[in-house]
């Protein structure tokens, strides 16, 4: 890529190679990996089965859940929204407190 | 529109985004000129006088085409979360979304979910990636390994045909909202923002669209945390005593145009559970997918993860976009319901014939009087319009960062471009643009722009979503691959959303539409992704070898942000 200035050496670009190749790295992008497609499978199993719902058992939605007029489908609405919130916090929080450390840890082996 | 459930989530799903879609009515009919509206103009000049102050102090900060496209990467994860937030709180997802739940109730809950799991996918799949592969454009990321030129076209004649989808049906409602809320001519409002989104992008570059985004997130937040208070406090903050009084005023209503009891109370209760528009799963599941996936395609979203200085940064800007944008939508539902109770039942806010005054996306304006009187009124009409303006100014920058980065200096020049000499045809590309959208807004004005976002949304998610995923997770993707499967998606999306109701039968006027479906981003999503599996498969070409070969080296920098642009100041 001319447009970037990171004509590495060919030094460094063996330790990449080197890197690329380190167990330790493969393993621990295939964990962070599946971590992050088991994520996005929820997400998509949470939202296209509340859209699911919807489409074909819409009367579960419109039971009232007390004696009031309030409907189960507002709290699985807004669980669904918060469900989105929290998987993004689950993520944040996986990735700076396992992941990033590793990853770190392996880099500064390498030099990089 | 009650006879195709597919359009009308089509609609809805347009004017949740874009403030252009925010008036259905605006868009289908002719808005009525409101009297002149002094609060809301003087709060809006408030607001211009401080944007433009601050992109007066951001010009002397842009010295580089860097700082141009991406603020220098120097905006905090926090600070750019709230930018998206801001692209996505438009003033559409404020007044549209509102509006749907003071007509339907829940129905405008199933919109906000739609649009804010997007988010989480993004994030897990793209995001990081994005920042450790991209610089200014996401075809930096797409051509990362492949030969430039056709890639570059192919990334930037999407990205220009997104902006321009996208910028028409931003200026067309802000023409009308502004006809709206401040009695100014059509013309003139289109101007007025053609001229101040110029200012800001073309003297700020993204320092100041940033900041005028996350200042009207700010504005944008506060009134609507606000509304919902006040709505909640006159309930005791009792959720429950709020859907009571709504069921009850919808009632009442239904008895009002002759409804007997036991209809007019189905028809009250009936705001609390899902209605009648996603009848047809294919259409719903199409829909849902563009809606998720579109996010993820669009080029002035995408942007914004290079303006954070590493994919930590990143990664915090979407945890906090997505939180803010979340908290934004749980409040839309209470200033919905709130209006059922507060507008629907005050004859000052109906028209002669029972419907709101000034068309059927008023809801939340007509319940800010209703809540703080004509001072508080001014103050949320002009933070409307200042949405719509901090939006149009993203997209611009968008638009002129793909001519000048990626047809500019990447095909022109392959890649040697001067970086002065590239910042100079990305300020030009500026006003050329602004004068296409003043132009096309006002050649617009009378038309039904409801499917411009809606075909944004569907090219972004069948072309370049496709595109950057291929390209960034699988290592067999080559350059023919992914112009075939690209171009193959965007003309799918585009093609199919002419023949479908919202085109076919709403603007064209035939009695059916020939694609029946709300959404093609089911048919031209799985059409991008079997090509450009398919063409990369059989690509046996040299530089299908070269393409192949390149995926080590990209992997390493996805995955580590070794060798990634860095900040050009802290």
């Amino acid at each position: 890529m001319s447009n970037y200035d990171n004509a590495a050496g060919s030094q460094s670009c063996n330790r990449l190679t080197d890197l690329a190749n380190d167990p330790r790295y493969q393993r621990l992008v295939r964990r962070r990996g599946r971590f992050s497609w088991l994520l996005s499978a929820v997400m998509l199993a949470i939202y296209f089965g509340y859209v699911l719902l919807i489409a074909f058992r819409r009367d579960i939605l419109a039971r009232p859940i007390a004696e009031g007029v309030t409907t189960l489908g507002i709290p699985v609405g807004i669980a669904v929204i918060l469900s989105g919130i929290a998987l993004t916090g689950i993520y944040v929080v996986r990735m700076n407190r396992t992941f990033d450390p590793e990853m770190r840890a392996l880099l500064r082996e390498y030099g990089a | 529109m009650r006879a195709f459930p597919a359009t009308r989530l089509a609609l809805a799903f347009t004017f949740c985004l874009v403030p252009a879609v925010a008036l259905a009515d605006a868009l289908t009919g002719q808005t009525e000129q409101q009297p002149t509206n002094w609060p809301a103009i003087a709060m809006f000049a408030l607001f211009v006088g401080g944007t433009l102050w601050i992109t007066r102090w951001a010009a002397r900060r842009v010295t580089s085409a860097s700082d141009f496209y991406t603020a220098g990467g120097g905006i905090s994860g926090f600070q750019n979360g709230l930018a998206i937030a801001g692209d996505y709180m438009s003033a559409a997802s404020f007044l549209g979304i509102s509006a749907q739940i003071f007509a339907t109730g829940y129905d405008g809950l199933i919109y906000s979910t739609g649009f804010l799991v997007g988010w989480p996918i993004i994030l897990f799949l793209l995001a990081e990636r994005l920042r450790n592969l991209g610089r200014y454009t996401f075809a930096d990321v797409v051509s990362f390994r492949f030969a430039q030129t056709p890639v570059r076209m192919f990334a930037a004649a999407s990205t220009l045909a997104v902006v321009t989808f996208y910028l028409i049906a931003q200026m067309v409602g802000a023409g009308q909202l502004i006809k709206l809320l401040f009695g100014l001519d059509y013309a003139y409002a289109v101007v007025i923002v053609g001229v101040l989104m110029t200012c800001y992008v073309l003297f700020g570059g993204m320092i100041a669209t940033t900041w005028v985004q996350i200042i009207k997130a700010v504005l944008l937040l506060g009134c609507a945390s606000f509304m919902a208070l006040a709505v909640l406090a006159s309930f005791g903050f009792s959720p429950e005593a709020m859907f009571a009084r709504a069921v009850e005023v919808k009632s009442d209503l239904a008895v009002a145009e002759g409804a007997s009891p036991a209809d007019a109370a189905a028809s009250g209760l009936s705001i609390m559970a899902p209605g009648g528009f996603i009848d047809d799963p294919i259409s719903a599941i199409s829909f849902g997918l563009a809606l998720m996936f579109g996010t993820a395609g669009l080029p002035h979203i995408l942007m914004r993860f290079f303006t954070v200085p590493d994919a930590q940064e990143a990664r915090k800007s979407v945890l906090w976009a997505t939180g803010w944008i979340g908290y934004f939508y749980i409040l839309t539902f209470v200033i919905g319901f709130g209006a059922i109770t507060m507008v629907a039942t005050d004859p000052s806010f109906l028209a002669p014939d029972g419907t709101l005054r000034g068309g059927s996306n008023m809801a939340a304006i007509h319940l800010s009087s209703a809540i703080g009187g004509d001072f508080f009124l001014g103050f949320v009409s002009a933070v409307a319009f200042a949405t719509i303006l901090a939006v149009v100014a993203g997209l611009t920058l968008s638009g002129a960062s793909a001519v000048s980065h990626d047809i500019y200096a990447s095909v022109l020049k392959h890649g040697q471009a001067d970086p002065e000499t590239e910042l100079k045809v990305s300020r030009r590309t500026v006003p050329v643009l602004a004068a296409l959208a003043i132009v096309l807004g006002i050649a617009f004005e009378r038309q039904n722009v409801a499917y411009m976002v809606s075909l944004a949304f569907s090219i972004a998610a069948s072309g370049n979503f496709p595109v950057l995923l291929m390209s960034v997770l699988w290592k067999g993707c080559t350059t023919k691959g992914v112009v075939a499967g690209g171009t193959l998606g965007v003309v799918t999306a585009l093609v199919l959303t002419i023949l479908s109701p919202a085109i076919w039968v709403s603007v064209i006027g035939n009695a059916e539409a020939i694609f029946p479906y709300s959404s093609p981003a089911l048919f031209s999503m799985t059409i991008a992704f079997a090509t450009i599996w398919l063409v990369s498969r059989a690509d046996r070409s040299g530089r299908a070898a070269v393409d192949r070969a390149g995926y080590p080296a990209q992997r390493v920098q996805a995955e580590t942000g070794i060798g990634a642009a860095r900040a050009s100041r802290h």
